[in-house]
């Protein structure tokens, strides 16, 4: 039986750890960042990925796209708890991948000669990264993927005189018709 | 939540400050009393106060007191508890209460004045991020920014603090805001609220519970302040279910009273220092039905063997107590009163199938017989667990609240002072709060002014919040506050014996003062009382004295709690009071990292 966290916390190691993307609808009011963000830190929960911005402006209401991840039992907690604080209208879980399309943006910086920067122009091409910025010894591209294929670019331009990487964090969308 | 008229409709369309819009939503929720302090940042406020007679205000002699006092007032009227503080410090020293109330699901609604908006952020006199400090304390909290939106704010705050899961809201209010002007707009003006949480059970699986009730040859009806929070007409439905299906019944710490004492069904409080019956019960049931309560770790024990073969069924109005600690087979979001109003419909209606528990009973039978809230007294030395009984038996027939704070006695208190209505018990369960109870005493009398209100207290406890017996003379309270003076922090010195090989680091209340003459000094009746002979005497004494009254009882320095279930244990697991085994060796390595 799985047993989340309580004073007689017993290790349970056999469950397997999911991931999950959570899309929260909240009322656009000072603090209902923090609300949300200090539940995670109060109870021990992983924040993987957060994005936060106004979606309706008419409606007052933001949206707060959050990549968590935990056992079943742990993401329960975490969609009840989220659901709890007041300002929150809705908790959508994005239940893995398959009927989700998430996205997430990163400017990445790379400085190098030579080879270096040959290679990195060409790896750019093969992930169809935009160049944003270009010197004579640096390039900044643009690269909008999963997080996946941006981890994976990221990691290739390392050896190639990675400077710098600014994330966005993931933006999701359920597929289909439907609003959440 | 249906209304009284609105007191304040007169007003309605008046040009008025923050301070006195904050007054008059007050009055038109119909709050008679609330628990304050002043300072600068709230001086609008107490000049609105001034020279009005709706609301009652009741000078505290330290925050932690006025929001103590309001869960007190709260816990035994069933209304929302109301706190009135300064800025910084004032807020700071409100928040132990404030918590208090967050984990014991207490109403309460605490303004806390703030430096004018202008300032916010300077570090100026006074400042503190009090908004950022009761976010994870409070149920919900706002910063008023503008004087337009505090009325507004005030009503939507006694809605959250009322309904769903009850809990405490802050309001900071910036003192400039209290200041500047707006127009007045009444209650009605500010309906309907978007914090709506359900209280209508899933009908399809109350049906479902039934079954499984039906079916069961080993029930057990587990409850907990849910049913106490769910008011009185919940306890009644609760008692009719009881009786419908004999099941035996049992709570936890803050469950106390809504299924009485004296009941034929009752099988004493359960969790660490629960009884035997009631525990065993617990880990040996078929179906379990848990009403309110939300498997707190004082009550499961070590989880992996918590009540291992039962199917059980959870009703709570907190969506998220459900599957939190202990997965159940049925989960139902509902109020605890009506859910159980349901359930006992349904059972009525379903009256093929009725389950024989004469074996059951049997064997709970064999356990009450255990008599595991048993103790051994004495002639020349008063055993605590005595004490309570004689505290009960003088006190049983008049219409008395009990309070306590946290020990040793609390656990005593619960076990031998035998509750037969909800609202009359009020204890720190889920915080722990010593100090909790010459305040919360103070909080009930001001609801109850003709009613009998005892703190049962222990030495360590009492000086934490002792100042306050200046404000029950102030206020003509004649709380009694009753101390079981075994002169340690007896329930550290208790786990300290079983766990830390007899090491009493710092848990002997060194210095105490006299209490008689402490109780003298603030202008309350001193008794001590240290021969069972005088008990009886003591507390007549204690009860006939018109006026606020502390008993120092000196009590066995030596006697623990039991049952017992250590940390890390299962249910089955219990230490028991005569048990001659060794008591450093009852608990393991893993056992005494748990606290
Ligand atoms: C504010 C606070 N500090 C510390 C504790 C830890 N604690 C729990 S019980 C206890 C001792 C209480 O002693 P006393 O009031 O004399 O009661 P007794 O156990 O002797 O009946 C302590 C220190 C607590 N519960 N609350």
């Amino acid at each position: 039986m799985s047993q989340p966290n309580s004073a007689y916390f017993i290790p349970d190691t056999t469950e397997a750890i999911k991931r999950t993307t959570l899309a929260v609808v909240v009322k656009n009011e000072p603090g209902v960042l923090g609300r949300v963000v200090g539940l995670f830190s109060a109870r021990g929960y992983n924040i993987e990925s957060l994005t936060v911005a106004e979606t309706d402006h008419e409606a007052h209401t933001s949206r707060i796209t959050i990549v968590t991840s935990g056992t079943q039992a742990t993401l329960d907690q975490i969609k009840a708890q989220i659901a709890r604080i007041v300002p929150v209208k809705r908790v959508n879980d994005f239940n893995g991948d398959e009927d989700v399309v998430s996205r997430e943006l990163a400017l990445i910086k790379v400085a190098g000669k030579g080879d270096d920067r040959v290679e990195s122009l060409r790896l750019a091409d093969a992930f169809k990264a935009k160049i944003m910025d270009a010197g004579l010894d640096s390039f900044t591209f643009e690269l909008t993927g999963s997080s996946k294929k941006l981890d994976d670019f990221i990691k290739l331009m390392k050896p190639l005189g990675l400077v710098e990487v600014s994330r966005t964090g993931v933006a999701a969308i359920r597929r289909g018709n439907e609003k959440v | 939540m249906s209304k009284a008229k609105d007191k304040t409709e007169h007003l309605i369309g008046n040009e008025m400050s923050g301070a006195e819009i904050l007054v008059n939503a007050l009055k038109a929720e119909g709050v008679d009393t609330i628990f304050g302090y002043p300072g600068g940042a709230v001086l609008p406020i107490y000049d609105a106060l001034y020279g009005q007679n709706d609301i009652e205000h009741v000078l505290v002699r330290h925050e932690q007191g006025a929001s103590h006092m309001a869960e007190g007032y709260a816990r035994s009227t069933g209304k929302c508890g109301v706190v009135l503080v300064t800025s910084g410090p004032g807020a700071t020293n409100a928040v132990t209460g404030i918590v208090d109330a967050l984990l014991d699901s207490i109403p309460m609604v605490c303004f806390t004045g703030q430096v004018p908006t202008h300032l916010i952020g300077t570090d100026a006199f006074q400042e503190c991020d009090t908004t950022g400090i009761t976010r994870s304390a409070a149920k919900h909290n706002y910063l008023v920014k503008s004087v337009e939106e505090l009325e507004g704010i005030i009503h939507e705050a006694f809605h959250i603090a009322t309904s769903g899961r009850p809990g405490p809201v802050v309001i900071d209010v910036p003192k400039d805001i209290q200041f500047k002007k707006t127009t007045y707009k009444g209650y009605e003006a500010h309906l309907p609220f978007d914090y709506n949480p359900q209280t209508e059970p899933f009908m399809p699986a109350i049906e479902m519970a039934i079954d499984l009730l039906a079916n069961a040859k080993k029930p057990i009806i587990y409850t907990g302040g849910g049913i106490i929070n769910a008011g009185v007409k919940a306890s009644e439905y609760l008692r009719e279910f009881v009786k419908e299906t004999n099941f035996p019944i049992t709570s936890t710490l803050m469950g106390l009273g809504a299924y009485p004492a004296s009941g034929d069904n009752w099988l004493g409080m359960l969790g660490m220092h629960g009884s035997y019956e009631a525990n065993l019960a617990m880990h040996d049931c078929d179906v379990m039905l848990c009403i309110g309560a939300r498997f707190d770790d004082r009550v499961t024990g070590r989880l992996d063997a918590f009540s291992p073969n039962s199917k059980k069924i959870h009703i709570d109005i907190e969506p998220s107590s459900i599957n939190k600690n202990v997965r159940v087979d049925i989960g139902i979001v509902a109020d605890a009163g009506i859910a159980t109003k349901a359930l006992l419909k349904a059972w009525s209606k379903n009256k093929s199938k009725r389950p024989k528990l004469d074996d059951w009973w049997k064997q709970i039978n064999v356990w009450r017989e255990r008599k595991s809230f048993g103790y051994r007294n004495q002639d020349d030395l008063i055993i605590p667990q005595y004490a309570i009984e004689r505290l009960y038996e003088l006190t049983k027939d008049k219409k008395t609240y009990i309070t306590t704070e946290v020990g040793l006695h609390q656990m005593w208190a619960a076990q031998h002072y035998h509750f037969e209505e909800p609202h009359r018990w009020m204890t720190s369960g889920g915080l722990g709060t010593m100090g909790y109870g010459l305040p919360a005493a103070i909080g009930v009398q001001m609801a109850h002014k003709d009613a009998l209100v005892i703190d049962i207290a222990g030495d360590a406890s009492v000086q934490m919040t002792m100042q306050e017996m200046s404000c029950a003379v102030q206020y003509n309270l004649p709380v009694k506050i009753f101390i079981l003076n075994n002169e340690w922090m007896g329930m550290v010195r208790q786990w300290q014996q079983l766990l830390h090989g007899e090491r009493y680091s710092h848990s002997y209340s060194h210095s105490l003062p006299d209490f008689v003459k402490m109780a003298e000094a603030f202008g309350c009746l001193g008794l001590r009382c240290d021969k069972p002979s005088e008990l009886d005497e003591t507390i007549q004494k204690m009860i006939d004295y018109n006026g606020p009254v502390l008993v120092d009882c000196r009590v066995s320095k030596i006697e623990n709690c039991f049952p017992m279930i250590p940390s890390g244990a299962a249910h089955n697991e219990m230490l028991l009071g005569d048990d001659g085994r060794d008591l450093g060796t009852a608990i393991d390595d893993k056992g005494k990292q748990l606290v």
